[in-house]
């Protein structure tokens, strides 16, 4: 992983503005993210958390304003802001047909990296999904199919991670595991923005960015 | 950045081998309706051979519109298409994998098929090259043209008919141009012309069809 100062600044937002059919989700928004920084998106069901993070990895573009990474418009340096950056979202992006090794091959050639079966196999201990290499993912809970995108994150080796309700569907060491790794990626200098509705007690200093 | 193309084909293929049942409809819908065609009018074999183009050529489109809603509505579905747009490689080349993919397991095995129905349909020894020929340039532009309308229409539910109304007007020079170099070809004329048409077409899709698609599928997922 890269490691940068802890002042050093990942991301920016600067006076975003979302509507969504007509009605004003937020607006004049503005928020900085260094490294080494975790940020929580509050708010109630529809505030637009949802929208603000598909706005921040720029799946959806804002009606006013900018997202910056490292001081430039994600527009502009796009190649640059997607190798460093993993967006996990509601869906399990998972495949069905395909084995859980597969499918973390699969969201990795994506991003044109790649890994050893060994270290695919170490991640996937790391996240309780050990000997599940050549399972189906159709064989999987959605706890698990949870899981396997928990893998997928830890080896895209992102400094950035943007995750839209990471407890959904994990039981309580589930959740447990999610802070541990928040809160270690956190040390090694990275940076996190994440909503969640289940109260999540970080043992860190933590940011938070109210919407509605 | 083409190892990235390449995986990605490598693993839409991968899918549908291991979703057989899926990747054979488009073939037997093709089969069908061409050997039912002459069930239904019992016709001279002159007038058999005359339709035979058309027929051929509308059947080999109608497998390609049924099956393009395959593209990219799993992957929608499940939350790759966004994984796909966050690679750091151009989505333009990830867009022409994809449709690689799905020439390869639909307007391939139309190519390969095609001489069958000819057969049934009585066309000439000299024109079955030709069709083959026809089909093999005339495909790829369907798979190219029509990731477009899907791209366009993958969030919305239902959007069958949205989709033939969008790509249907677009498929129709190379359904003209197609059938008319089959035509021309059972009556020992020659077909370069509409030949180098489609292959011009099929220059062209290559080269726009992705941009465009790469385009409508950031504009589907801002919504």
């Amino acid at each position: 992983m890269h490691m940068t100062e802890n002042d050093t600044r990942l991301l920016q937002s600067e006076n975003l503005e979302c509507t969504r059919d007509d009605r004003l989700l937020f607006s004049g928004l503005c928020f900085e993210l260094s490294a080494g920084q975790v940020l929580q998106i509050e708010g109630p069901n529809g505030s637009g958390k949802t929208s603000l993070l598909r706005i921040l990895c720029g799946l959806r573009r804002p009606d006013q304003g900018c997202v910056k990474w490292c001081g430039d418009d994600i527009v502009g340096s796009r190649e640059d802001y997607y190798a460093n950056m993993a967006y996990i979202g509601h869906l399990p992006c998972v495949k069905a047909d395909l084995s859980t090794e597969e499918n973390i091959r699969a969201l990795l050639d994506t991003r044109t990296q790649s890994a050893s079966s060994a270290g695919i196999g170490r991640v996937l201990a790391t996240v309780g999904l050990a000997g599940f290499e050549d399972v189906p993912a159709k064989a999987l809970s959605s706890g698990q199919r949870r899981r396997v995108l928990l893998a997928y994150l830890l080896l895209t080796q992102s400094r950035l991670w943007i995750l839209d309700e990471p407890l959904t569907a994990l039981d309580v060491q589930g959740v447990g595991l999610m802070e541990t790794m928040i809160l270690q990626h956190r040390e090694q200098g990275g940076g996190v923005i994440f909503t969640t509705h289940h109260g999540m007690k970080l043992p860190c200093e933590m940011r938070s960015v109210h919407l509605g | 950045m083409f190892t990235a193309f390449y995986y990605l084909l490598l693993r839409d293929l991968r899918l549908a081998v291991r979703q057989r049942h899926e990747l054979a409809n488009p073939l037997i819908f093709f089969v069908l309706v061409v050997s039912l065609f002459p069930l239904a009018m019992t016709p001279t074999p002159e007038l058999l051979q005359q339709l035979a183009p058309g027929v051929i050529w509308v059947a080999a489109l109608l497998a390609v519109l049924l099956s393009l809603d395959r593209l990219f509505k799993q992957d929608y579905e499940d939350g790759s298409l966004d994984q796909l747009m966050l690679s750091p490689n151009p989505l333009v080349i990830l867009v022409l994998a994809k449709v690689m993919a799905h020439w390869l397991l639909t307007g391939l095995p139309l190519v390969l098929i095609a001489p069958l129905l000819a057969m049934f349909m009585r066309i000439p020894d000299q024109a079955v090259t030709v069709l083959m020929f026809s089909l093999l340039l005339g495909t790829p532009v369907l798979s190219l043209v029509g990731a477009i309308g899907v791209s366009l229409t993958v969030a919305v539910n239902r959007g069958g008919v949205l989709l033939s109304l969008i790509i249907l007007p677009l498929y129709i020079p190379v359904l003209i141009f197609g059938a008319n170099a089959v035509d021309v070809a059972s009556d020992g004329l020659g077909v370069r012309g509409q030949l180098l048409f489609l292959g011009a077409v099929l220059a062209l899709a290559v080269s726009l069809a992705p941009v465009a698609t790469a385009v409508a599928l950031r504009i589907t997922a801002s919504r």
